[in-house]
C-alpha cells in the first residue's frame, strides 16, 4: 500500500529524502546471518554438551548470547543506527527498553512479594499437590 | 435462579443451539425494539436509496475525516447502549431493598455491569478518542491524510467489528458474568464454562487490532507528514497529546492481546496459565492486564487534555501558557504511567514496601496533571474568555475532574485504599475522572470540532440544556456513591440489606434520569442543528481559532489543504491571520490522493463471522474464515490500482467556491 500513498503525500513530506535509512547491503545481511548462527548455535552446544557444569551459569550464558543476538538483530536486519529517521529509530528503541525493563522488573518484584505473602507454600508442598 | 448447563455441541453449529436465546422477558422486549427500530432503519434506508450513498462516500471511504466521522457515531451509538446499562443498574440498586429482589436476576445483573464498563471503555471512550485524533490530526499538522489510508478503514471495521460482538451477546448467548476485565479464576473455564467471557475476549481481540493498527498510523502521520516549518515544539497541543497516545497504545496494547491469549489458552486448550492447578498463577492475570490497564486510562484522558487545551487558547484568545511545560508534562505522564499499575491492586497482598513504591509514583503522577490545569487557569487569566459551549465544557471539567483527582490521590494512599477499595468510592472516583474528563471533553470537543466537520455550528440553546443536565446530574447521581462507598457500601452489588441506604440510591437514580435528559438533550441538538442548518452556516474559521484545521474551509475538501501550509509559529493559523497570508486564489497543481476500498469493510465482515465461530466453537467456521482474512488480505495487496489525480480545475473550482468563507475573518 506504501508505495501508492509514498507519492501521494510527497508533496508535503519535503525532507523526505535525507534520512539517512540504511536498506541493507547482501553483505551485510550475511554478516548478520552467520553472527545470528554462531550465537544460536554456541548456546546449543553448551546445553547439548554440558560444557559448564553448573545448570544456572549455563542459563546465565545463554542469556547473555539472547542479548547479543538481538542488538545483532538490531543493527543487521532492522538496519538501526543513531541516525536513521533523524534518530526517531533510537528513541524509539530507548522508550521501548525503559517500558520493557520497567514492566519485567516491575512484574517479577510484584510477583515475588505475592508469591511470598500469598502462597504459603514450599516446593515440597507443591510437589505433593494432585 | 437455577444453574442452566449448556453443554450442547455439533459440528455443524457448534454450542449454538435454542438454549442460546435468553429466556428473560426484558432482553426479549429490548430485542423486539432493537428488531422493529433495525427493520425501519434499513427500510427507510433502502426507501430513500441511501445505500450507494453510504457505501461509496463512507463505508469504503479511507478520508481520515469521514474515518473520524464514523467513529464518532460508532461511540455515540455505542455510549447509548451502555448508558441504558447504567440507568437499568441504577434501577435496580434503588429498587432491591426491604425484601425485594428488584427486577434483575443475578445472571442478568452480573451481564449488565460487565457490558457497561466494557463498553464505556472499549467502545464508546475509544471510539470517541480515536475519532477526534484521525479527524483532527492530520488537519493540524497540514498533511493530506494519514500515513496509511487504507489501514485507518481497515482499523476502524475491526473497532466496529468487536462492538458488533458484544451487540450479538445481547441476544444470542450471554455476555460475561466477570466484571469489566474478567479475572481469573471466575473468568476461567471452571467458573465460566459458556460463551459470555469468550464474547468478551474475540470482542476485545478484534478490536484490539484496529486500536493497535490506528495508533501505528497516526504516530507515522506524526512524526513524517508535518507541514514544513512545524518542527515538534511548533506542533499544536491535541497533535503532542494525540502521539502520547499513540506511544501508550502501541506500547500498552500488546500487552492485552497477550493476556488475552493466555487466558484463551487456558479457557480453550487447557492450559492453566492462570488456574491454581500445575503452578498456575490467577494473580500474574491482575498483574499483567493492570499493566494494560493502567495507560489506557491515560490513553483515554491525554488526547482529551489535548482537547481542552485547543479549547481554552482559542476562547480565550490567547496563546496557551505555558506550551513547554505542557508538552513535557503530557510526556512526564506517558511514562509515569507505567509505573503506577500496583495501585489497582494494592490488597491483593504485595507488601508494605511495593505498595509504599507504587502509592508514592501514583501521587508523583498528579505532579504533571497538576501543572497543566494551572496551565488552563492561566491561560484563562487576563485572557478575554467567551463562554461558547466548548468552553462551558472546559470549565465544568476543570473543576470535576479536579474533585475526581483528589479523590484518586485519597486512594492512592494504601491504607486508605484497604478500606475504600472494591467499594461505591472507588466507584465515584473513576467516574469523576472519566464522566468529568473524557465525556465532558468529547462533548466539548464536538460542539468544538462540528462546525469545522459540517460547515454549520450546533444549536446553542439546547446545547446548554444538554450541559447544565449533564454537570447536575453527574453530582446527584455520583456524590451518593462517595458517601455509600465511605460508609462500607461495595461495588457490584444487586440487593441491599440495610433500608438507610436506599435514599443515597434514589437520588443516585435521579441523577442518572438528569443524565439521560442531557444526553436526550444533545441528540435534539444535534438533530435540530442539521435541520436548521443553513440558519447556523459559518464559515472555515467560527470561532477566531488558532491551529491549521482553522485555516481550511468547513467542511474541508478531500485533499484537505489545496496548498501544503507552511509554518513559522506555534499557533500556525493564527500567525497567519496576524500576517495577513493571503488565500491562494491561482496556479492549482492535481492532486494526488489515495482511492476508497472495500478490502477494510470485508476484512471486518470476516473477522465478525470469525469471532463469532470462535465463542460458539464453530470450528470449521472459524477455519474458514480465519484463512479466508488471511487470503483476502494478501489479494487485496495485489490490487495496484490506489490512487487517482483530483485534477486541476476541479481544485480551482472547489477553492473558488469556498473563498467566501474567510472574506469576513480576521475582522
Amino acid at each position: 500500500m506504501s508505495a501508492a500513498d509514498h507519492h501521494a503525500h510527497n508533496d508535503h513530506t519535503h525532507d523526505h529524502d535525507d534520512h539517512g535509512e540504511s536498506h541493507g547491503s547482501l553483505r551485510d545481511y550475511v554478516i548478520g546471518f552467520v553472527l545470528s548462527v554462531v550465537l544460536t548455535a554456541i548456546p546449543f552446544w553448551l546445553v547439548m554438551s554440558g560444557a559448564i557444569a553448573d545448570k544456572q551459569a549455563t542459563a546465565l550464558v545463554i542469556m547473555a548470547f539472547a542479548v547479543v543476538q538481538i542488538v545483532v538483530h538490531m543493527i543487521y536486519f532492522l538496519h538501526m543506527n543513531t541516525k536513521s529517521e533523524n534518530g526517531w529509530t533510537v528513541m524509539a528503541l530507548i522508550f521501548t527498553i525503559i517500558l520493557v525493563v520497567i514492566a519485567l522488573s516491575g512484574s517479577l518484584w510484584v510477583m515475588y512479594h505475592l508469591n511470598h505473602n500469598m502462597m504459603p507454600m514450599t516446593a515440597h508442598d507443591m510437589g505433593q499437590l494432585p | 435462579m437455577e444453574t442452566v448447563v449448556h453443554n450442547h455441541w455439533s459440528p455443524l453449529l457448534g454450542r449454538l443451539w435454542w438454549d442460546a436465546i435468553p429466556q428473560e422477558p426484558i432482553v426479549w422486549a429490548t430485542f423486539a425494539v432493537v428488531a422493529l427500530g433495525g427493520i425501519a432503519l434499513l427500510a427507510a434506508l433502502t426507501y430513500f436509496k441511501v445505500w450507494g450513498y453510504l457505501w461509496k462516500e463512507w463505508f469504503t471511504s479511507v478520508d481520515h475525516k469521514k474515518i473520524g466521522i464514523m467513529y464518532m457515531v460508532l461511540g455515540l451509538v455505542m455510549f447509548v447502549r451502555g448508558f441504558a446499562d447504567a440507568l437499568m443498574m441504577r434501577l435496580q440498586q434503588a429498587w432491591a431493598f426491604n425484601g425485594s429482589e428488584g427486577y434483575l436476576n443475578a445472571h442478568h445483573f452480573d451481564q449488565v455491569f460487565t457490558a457497561h464498563g466494557v463498553i464505556m471503555i472499549f467502545f464508546a471512550a475509544m471510539p470517541f478518542v480515536t475519532g477526534f485524533m484521525n479527524y483532527v490530526v492530520p488537519l493540524q499538522i497540514g498533511a493530506r491524510d494519514v500515513s496509511f489510508p487504507f489501514l485507518n478503514n481497515f482499523s476502524f471495521w475491526m473497532t466496529a467489528s468487536g462492538a458488533v460482538l458484544v451487540m450479538l451477546s445481547l441476544f444470542i448467548g450471554e455476555f460475561g458474568q466477570t466484571g469489566w476485565l474478567a479475572y481469573p479464576p471466575l473468568s476461567n473455564i471452571a467458573y465460566s464454562p459458556w460463551v459470555g467471557v469468550d464474547y468478551w475476549i474475540w470482542a476485545l481481540q478484534i478490536a484490539g487490532v484496529g486500536t493497535l493498527l490506528s495508533g501505528v498510523n497516526l504516530i507515522c502521520t506524526i512524526v513524517k507528514m508535518r507541514a514544513p516549518g512545524m518542527d515538534m515544539m511548533k506542533m499544536p497541543i491535541f497533535t503532542w497529546t494525540a502521539l502520547c497516545t499513540n506511544i501508550l497504545i502501541v506500547a500498552a496494547f500488546p500487552v492485552l492481546t497477550a493476556v488475552l491469549c493466555m487466558l484463551t489458552a487456558d479457557r480453550y486448550l487447557g492450559f492453566d496459565f492462570f488456574t491454581n492447578d500445575f503452578g498456575g498463577n490467577a494473580m500474574m492475570y491482575v498483574n499483567l492486564i493492570w499493566i494494560w490497564g493502567h495507560p489506557e486510562v491515560y490513553i483515554l484522558i491525554l488526547p482529551i487534555f489535548g482537547v481542552f487545551s485547543e479549547v481554552t487558547a482559542t476562547f480565550c484568545g490567547k496563546r496557551l501558557f505555558g506550551y513547554s511545560s505542557m508538552v513535557y508534562a503530557s510526556l512526564v505522564i506517558t511514562i509515569l504511567s507505567y509505573l503506577v499499575w500496583l495501585h489497582h491492586f494494592f490488597t491483593m497482598g504485595s507488601g508494605a514496601s511495593v505498595n509504599s513504591f507504587f502509592g508514592i509514583t501514583t501521587m508523583v503522577i498528579s505532579i504533571p496533571t497538576g501543572a497543566k490545569l494551572f496551565n488552563w487557569l492561566f491561560t484563562m487569566y487576563h485572557g478575554r474568555i467567551r463562554f461558547e459551549l466548548p468552553m462551558m465544557w472546559t470549565v465544568a471539567f476543570m473543576l470535576t475532574f479536579t474533585i475526581g483527582g483528589m479523590t484518586g490521590v485519597l486512594l492512592a494512599v494504601p491504607p486508605a485504599d484497604f478500606v475504600l477499595h472494591n467499594s461505591l468510592f472507588l466507584i465515584a472516583h473513576f467516574h469523576n475522572v472519566i464522566i468529568g474528563g473524557v465525556v465532558f471533553g468529547t462533548f466539548a470537543g464536538i460542539n468544538f470540532w462540528w462546525p469545522k466537520a459540517f460547515g454549520f455550528k450546533l444549536h446553542t440553546g439546547l446545547g446548554k440544556i444538554s450541559f447544565w443536565s449533564w454537570v447536575v446530574g453527574f453530582y446527584l447521581a455520583f456524590m451518593p456513591l462517595y458517601v455509600l462507598g465511605l460508609m462500607g457500601v461495595t461495588r457490584r452489588m444487586r440487593v441491599f440489606d440495610d433500608p438507610s441506604l436506599q435514599i443515597w440510591f434514589i437520588v443516585a437514580g435521579i441523577g442518572a434520569a438528569l443524565i439521560a435528559v442531557g444526553i436526550a438533550a444533545f441528540l435534539a441538538q444535534v438533530g435540530y442543528s442539521i435541520w436548521k442548518r443553513d440558519e447556523l452556516a459559518c464559515g472555515g474559521d467560527p470561532w477566531d481559532a488558532r491551529s491549521l484545521e482553522w485555516s481550511t474551509t468547513s467542511p474541508p475538501p478531500a485533499y484537505n489543504f489545496a496548498f501544503t501550509p507552511v509554518v513559522h509559529e506555534i499557533d500556525a493559523w493564527d500567525d497567519m491571520k496576524r500576517c495577513g497570508v493571503p488565500r491562494p486564489t491561482g496556479g492549482f497543481q492535481p492532486i494526488h490522493m489515495p482511492k476508497n476500498t472495500e478490502a477494510g469493510i470485508i476484512l471486518g465482515g470476516i473477522a465478525t463471522v470469525f469471532g463469532f465461530a470462535m465463542i460458539w466453537h464453530i470450528w470449521w467456521l472459524a477455519g474458514l474464515t480465519f484463512a479466508g482474512m488471511i487470503g483476502y488480505a494478501i489479494f487485496h495487496t495485489f490490487n495496484y490500482n490506489r490512487d487517482y489525480f483530483i485534477p486541476a480545475d476541479e481544485v480551482t473550482a472547489t477553492e473558488a467556491a469556498a473563498i467566501g468563507q474567510f472574506a469576513p475573518a480576521g475582522a
